[in-house]
């Protein structure tokens, strides 16, 4: 799990950051009428390799290292920089995101972009190890925003002190809401990560809490609850709904047994697989129904200390902790 | 393990959504068209193949941990449909081609169901 979102969480901030994020404010610049010896000081003490060069502010152009050593090699030292620099130098804008920078880099292999405000002044400068550097902190910022997260959940049980501590989610499902249908597991999926579970516990809660939300969305005519009653040793997952109920309970629970309608079944539900993938994946369950009045699905599911799944008292124990 | 780039390279199939998780590893294959079936058969890095191309296969895609998913006969996903599997991080492909057709080629690159 941990390579693959980061590419995609590096692609988003390429996109989502604006230059003047990445940028180098503090520029240095030289004036038209600098000439080439004082331009290689100005390089030399800054330890910078190019500079822009402005003219009573507005700007004119860039030189470079290289036009440096060019002017160098034909003794040209006490020329003026207007002589030896490029004009009309690549600008970009400093809220365009960091992509549009990335594109003329590759357009232009150039090794450093001017950025300026919409007025055209200069703002700021960027290389390509300016982009490094700023995508590689806005990163560890996120990275650390989600760690802080995962602690602050994982530690909930610890941290709060009582004889039995248990937490409550809920969400609330709307009926024939298909366009929604997963939210609700995907949250309580996200939240179950966060609070250390094992990947197998997570899955076998999601593919239930997917399979009973999708049961509510298809068939229940006011919608429903998911409930998530989490205690340190188990997940009690209960979904309700105030009808239309289950005529017969026993021949419900068998594979491949639906009532779901043909149009549902277009779309690929009403398999009459969910009640089973269900009873599959969880370590109890028991289903009531009466009609005209709702139905009751509960099911749990046992941690498993043995994988290591942290939320579990055991944790307390000074000998286990680390 | 071959991965989904050379999945697509092979079969000559473009990715509508996510191209960016192409280079994730298929640890096995499934074919279905009923999303509960997809839920059971269809494991974590699987490939999953199927006519269905509306929302609710992302969220299957998504909470199973899918590879990516190739919808066949045509079949679009819609601009909800594609914007989801953006933000969710899962990869669509798209062939005119038939399922049994698709599932035939993933066998002969290696790809196994269980």
């Amino acid at each position: 799990m941990p390579e693959v979102p980061q590419f995609t969480k590096i692609q988003e901030l390429i996109y989502e950051l604006p230059i003047e994020r990445v940028m180098k404010k503090n520029v240095i610049t030289v004036s038209p009428e600098t000439s080439i010896l004082e331009l290689k000081e100005t390089l030399r003490i800054n330890r910078i390799s190019g500079a822009p060069v402005l003219d009573n502010g507005r700007l004119v152009g860039i030189i470079s290292i290289e036009d440096l050593l060019k002017a160098l090699l034909e003794g040209d030292l006490h020329s003026p920089v207007r002589k030896r620099m490029t004009t009309h130098p690549i600008t970009v804008l400093e809220k365009e995101s960091v992509v549009e920078a990335v594109k003329k880099f590759s357009q232009h292999k150039v090794g450093r972009l001017l950025v300026v405000n919409e007025q055209g002044d200069l703002v700021g400068i960027l290389t390509g190890g300016d982009i490094t550097r700023g995508l590689l902190e806005a990163i560890s910022l996120d990275y650390h925003a989600e760690e802080v997260r995962r602690y602050r959940a994982s530690h909930i049980f610890e941290d709060i002190v009582s004889d039995q501590t248990s937490l409550l989610l809920k969400y609330k499902v709307q009926a024939h809401d298909f366009k929604s249908g997963g939210t609700a597991s995907s949250k309580l999926k996200r939240a179950l990560e966060r609070l250390g579970c094992a990947p197998d516990t997570v899955r076998r809660v999601a593919i239930s809490a997917y399979e009973a939300e999708m049961n509510l969305i298809i068939h229940a005519d006011q919608g429903g609850e998911v409930i998530a009653e989490l205690r340190p040793e188990r997940i009690r997952l209960t979904f309700v709904d105030r009808g239309p109920g289950i005529p017969d309970v026993e021949k419900a629970l068998s594979p491949g047994f639906s009532t779901a309608p043909n149009w549902i079944r277009e779309l690929g539900f009403g398999a009459g697989m969910g009640l089973n993938n269900i009873k599959r994946c969880a370590d109890s369950m028991k289903l009531e129904s009466k009609v005209g009045h709702g139905t009751r699905l509960e099911i749990i599911i046992y941690l498993r200390p043995e994988l290591g799944e942290e939320f579990n008292p055991l944790k307390r124990n000074p000998q286990e902790s680390s | 393990m071959i991965s989904l780039k050379e999945v697509a390279e092979k079969l000559k199939i473009e990715p509508v959504s996510s191209a960016s998780s192409l280079d994730r590893p298929i640890a096995g294959g499934y074919a279905s068209d009923l999303l509960s079936c997809a839920m059971k058969g269809a494991k974590k890095d699987y490939l999953w193949v199927t006519l269905q191309s509306h929302l609710n296969v992302v969220a299957v895609a998504s909470l199973s941990g899918l590879a990516g998913v190739i919808m066949t006969e045509g079949n679009q996903p819609d601009a909800e449909t594609l914007s989801k599997a953006e933000s969710e991080g899962v990869v669509l492909l798209v062939t005119p081609r038939t399922t049994f057709s698709i599932v035939g080629e993933l066998a002969s690159l290696g790809v196994r169901g269980d």
